[in-house]
C-alpha cells in the first residue's frame, strides 16, 4: 500500500464529483443514517441547540436594542438635554419637614446665558418650562401643557407653524399675553370658529391665539411626564418670560397639613450642537460649567448621542459574546459528531471493506462518509433555524417583547452548521478511507 | 501461455511483524486460461489468502509478476487496484459480506455504481442477474430477511454484475448447510460451463472435485497444480 495522502484524496473527489453522483451518494447516506434514526437525532441535537438558541438570542438581542436605539434617537442625537432634577438631600428635608418650606434647584436662566456665551458651535439653547393646566374658550375646557418657550423653538424642533405664526423676541422682551396653539388644542377649544385673534382664558389671564402649529404624529419623549394620556399633543405655546411673569418661579403643591414649594428656574433645557463630531465636547464644557455654578447635584444632563454610542457598544459585546457562545456550542456539537462518526467508521469497518473490494477507491469512501456528516450537521442546522425562528415568534406573542429575526441570521447559522459538518466530518471520513481493504474485509 | 487472464511470475510476499518477517508466499508461478476452473487448498497458515488477495488485487506482491488480462498490476496505485477490482474481478466471500442497509438489488449494483454507470443500465443489468440466480421475487428484500444460501446467491450475482474476467470465491459454502452448498455449487458449476473463469479456496475434498484443476500450497509455495 502507498502511503496515504489525504491531498490525492481530495484531487480525486473533486476529479470526480458530479451532481448525479453526488445524488446518489445522499441518497446512499440518507438510508445509512436512516437505519440509525434515534442515534443520528440525538448526534446532531448539540448542532440543533447551538443554531435554534443563537437565532433566538439574537433576534431578542436585536429587538432589544432596535428599541432602545429609537428612544434615544428620537430625543435628537445632535442635542444635550438638561433637566432639573430635586436633589437627594432636599427630599429627605420635605419628607421630615410639616412646615412650609421653598425648595430652590434646577438648571437656572444663569445657566443658559453661560452656556450661549462661552460654548462655541452651539447653534440654539431652548429653556423650557412645563405648567400643566385649564385652557378655556368661553364654555369648552381642555386639560393641556403649558410650554414655556424661546421664539427659535419651531425650527429647533422641525415643527412648522400652518396658521399665523410664532411669537418673536419682541413679544418675549414685552411678555406679551400671546399663545401658539397645537393643532389637538385647536380642534378641542375651536372646533367650529377659525381661533387666531381670539382669546383664551388659562388660570385668571387671556391670551391671544396668534398661530397654530401644523399636526404631528404621536410624542417621542414619552418616558418623559406623567399622566400623558390626557395631555398628549395638546400644547399652549407661550413666550417664556410671560409664563415667569405669570407664574413665577415657585410652584404651590398642597400636601396633607402643609404646603409644599418648589422654585424652578428652567424645567429643561436643549442644546443642539451645530455638528455630530462636537457633541461629546460641548457636553463636557457644559458639564463643567454647571458644576461650577451648582453646588448640589441637581441637574441632569442626557446626552443622547452618549447613549447610543453606549447601546451600540452594548449590542456589540453582546454580539461577540453570543458569537462565543455560538462558537463554542457549535463546536461541542461538532465534537459530538466527530465522535459518533468515528464510531459509525468502526463499526461500518467491514461495510468499508466490502465497497473496496468492489472497486471503491479512498476518496469514494471519503465522500461518503464526509456526505453523511454533512447530511446529519445540515438537518440539525435546518432543524435548529426552525427552532430558533419560531422562539422569538413565541416570545413576542407572550412576552410581548420585541424581536427582529434578520435575514442573514438564519442563513449564516445554517451555513456554519454544514461548515461543521465539513470540518469535523473530515478526519472520520478520512480513517475510513485510510483503511486497509483486506484487514477491513477481516474485521470481526 | 499467451493466452492466459491471470499470469503469477514467481510471485512472493513477506509480513513484517515487528523484527520477524513471515514469507506468506515464496516465489509461486502459474497461469490461468479461460474458463478455469480452479480449486485452492492446502493447510492453514500455507498461504492460500494471501494468494487469493493478491489475485484479487486487494494487496500488492513483494516482488514478482501479475499480470491481469494483459495489464501489469503487481505495483498499480491505490486508486488503480480499486478500479481494476470494480471492472475485471467478482468476489464471493465466506459470509457473504452484503450491506445490510441495502436491498438486494441495490447491493449487486455496487461494482457499477463505483464505475460510475448509468443508474438505469445498471438496475436493469442488476435485475437480469437477480433472476438468473433465482431471486427476482426478492430484489426489494434486505439481506437479513435471506437465509444464508440466498444470501450467497446475491452475492454471486454481485460478483457477476460487472463480466468480470476471474471470480474469486473463499470458502463460498463454509457458512452454509450441505443443501444450500449443493445449490450454490451448482451455481457455479453452471456459470463455467457458460464460460466463467472461477477460482475457489476450499477446505472441502468434495467441494473441491467440482473444479476441473486443483492447486495445492503448503508452506508458501505451489505442492502440486493437477488437472483433471
Ligand atoms: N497481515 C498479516 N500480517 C502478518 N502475517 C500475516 C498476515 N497475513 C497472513 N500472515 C501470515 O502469513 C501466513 C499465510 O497466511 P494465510 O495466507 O492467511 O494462510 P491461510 O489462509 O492458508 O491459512 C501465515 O503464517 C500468517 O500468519
Ligand atoms: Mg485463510
Amino acid at each position: 500500500m502507498s502511503a496515504a495522502n489525504p491531498t490525492g484524496l481530495f484531487e480525486g473527489l473533486l476529479h470526480d464529483l458530479s451532481i448525479v453522483r453526488l445524488k446518489r451518494t445522499v441518497r446512499l447516506g440518507i438510508k445509512s443514517l436512516w437505519l440509525h434514526r434515534l442515534r443520528s437525532l440525538l448526534t446532531v441535537l448539540g448542532i440543533v441547540f447551538g443554531v435554534c438558541s443563537v437565532i433566538a438570542m439574537l433576534a431578542i438581542g436585536e429587538g432589544a436594542s432596535y428599541q432602545a436605539q429609537e428612544n434615544i434617537k428620537s430625543l435628537g442625537s445632535q442635542n444635550i438635554i438638561l433637566k432639573s432634577v430635586k436633589p437627594p438631600e432636599e427630599q429627605k428635608v420635605s419628607d421630615k419637614g410639616s412646615q412650609s418650606y421653598v425648595m430652590q434647584y434646577g438648571v437656572t436662566y444663569k445657566d443658559v446665558k453661560n452656556i450661549r456665551a462661552t460654548i462655541p458651535g452651539v447653534t440654539v439653547v431652548m429653556p423650557s418650562r412645563l405648567i400643566r393646566e385649564y385652557a378655556w374658550n368661553i364654555s369648552r375646557r381642555v386639560d393641556c401643557e403649558m410650554v414655556g418657550t424661546v421664539p427659535w423653538y419651531p425650527e429647533m424642533r422641525n415643527h412648522r407653524v400652518a396658521q399665523g405664526r410664532f411669537f418673536t423676541e419682541t413679544d418675549m422682551e414685552g411678555r406679551a399675553n400671546v399663545c401658539v396653539l397645537s393643532a389637538e388644542v385647536v380642534s378641542a377649544l375651536f372646533p367650529l370658529e377659525a381661533p387666531l385673534g381670539r382669546h383664551i382664558r388659562v388660570g385668571g389671564n387671556y391670551y391671544q391665539v396668534i398661530g397654530v402649529m401644523e399636526p404631528r404624529g404621536p410624542d417621542v419623549k414619552g418616558d418623559e411626564k406623567q399622566d400623558t394620556s390626557k395631555t398628549t399633543g395638546k400644547y399652549l405655546y407661550l413666550p417664556l418670560e410671560t409664563i415667569k411673569l405669570r407664574y413665577g418661579e415657585v410652584l404651590m403643591r398642597r400636601r396633607t397639613g402643609s404646603f409644599e414649594a418648589e422654585r424652578i428656574q428652567l424645567h429643561e433645557v436643549t442644546v443642539k450642537v451645530h455638528s455630530l463630531e462636537d457633541v461629546a465636547s460641548v457636553a463636557d464644557a457644559i458639564k463643567q460649567t454647571l458644576e461650577h455654578n451648582h453646588k448640589k447635584k441637581d441637574y441632569d444632563i442626557v446626552v443622547p448621542l452618549e447613549l447610543l454610542r453606549r447601546a451600540e457598544d452594548t449590542k456589540r459585546i453582546f454580539n461577540i459574546v453570543l458569537g462565543s457562545i455560538a462558537a463554542i456550542s457549535l463546536l461541542v456539537g461538532g465534537i459530538g459528531i466527530m465522535n459518533i462518526m468515528l464510531a459509525s467508521v468502526t463499526e461500518r469497518t467491514r461495510e468499508i471493506g466490502i465497497r473496496r473490494a468492489l472497486g471503491a477507491r479512498r476518496h469514494d469512501i471519503v465522500l461518503q462518509f464526509l456526505v453523511e456528516t454533512v447530511l446529519l450537521s445540515g438537518a440539525g442546522g435546518v432543524i435548529g433555524v426552525l427552532l430558533g425562528v419560531a422562539i422569538p415568534f413565541v416570545v413576542t406573542w407572550t412576552a410581548g417583547m420585541k424581536t427582529i429575526i434578520t435575514f442573514w441570521s438564519p442563513i449564516l447559522a445554517f451555513t456554519i452548521s454544514g461548515l461543521v459538518g465539513v470540518v469535523f466530518g473530515i478526519y472520520p471520513a478520512i480513517r475510513a478511507a485510510q483503511m486497509d481493504p483486506v484487514e477491513a474485509l477481516r474485521h470481526e | 501461455m499467451a493466452s492466459s487472464i491471470v499470469q503469477f511470475d514467481d510471485v512472493r510476499k513477506t509480513y513484517q511483524m515487528g523484527l520477524v518477517i513471515v514469507e506468506a508466499l515464496r516465489g509461486v508461478s502459474f497461469g490461468i486460461e479461460p474458463g478455469d476452473y480452479i480449486s485452492i487448498m492446502g493447510p492453514s497458515g500455507c498461504g492460500k489468502s494471501t494468494l487469493l488477495n493478491l489475485l484479487g488485487c486487494l494487496d500488492r506482491p513483494t516482488s514478482g509478476r501479475y499480470l491481469l488480462g494483459s495489464e501489469d498490476v503487481s505495483q498499480m496505485s491505490d486508486d488503480a487496484l480499486s478500479s481494476v477490482r470494480g471492472a475485471r474481478l467478482g468476489f464471493v466471500f465466506q459470509s457473504y459480506n452484503l450491506i445490510q442497509q441495502l436491498s438486494v438489488l441495490e447491493n449487486i449494483e455496487i461494482p457499477l455504481y463505483y464505475q460510475g454507470r448509468p443508474e438505469a443500465e445498471s438496475r436493469a443489468t442488476a435485475l437480469a442477474l437477480a433472476s438468473r440466480v433465482g431471486l427476482e421475487a426478492r430484489i426489494e428484500h434486505k439481506p437479513f430477511e435471506l437465509s444464508g444460501g440466498q444470501q450467497q446467491r446475491v452475492a454471486i450475482a454481485r460478483a457477476l454484475v460487472n463480466d468480470p474476467l476471474v471470480i474469486l470465491a473463499d470458502e463460498p459454502t463454509g457458512n452454509l448447510d450441505s443443501t444450500s452448498g449443493k445449490e450454490i455449487l451448482r451455481l457455479f458449476d453452471e456459470l463455467n460451463r457458460q464460460g466463467k473463469t472461477l477460482i475457489m479456496v476450499t477446505h472441502d475434498n468434495s467441494v473441491a472435485e467440482h473444479a476441473r484443476r486443483a492447486i495445492r500450497l503448503r508452506d508458501g509455495l505451489i505442492e502440486s497444480d493437477v488437472r483433471r
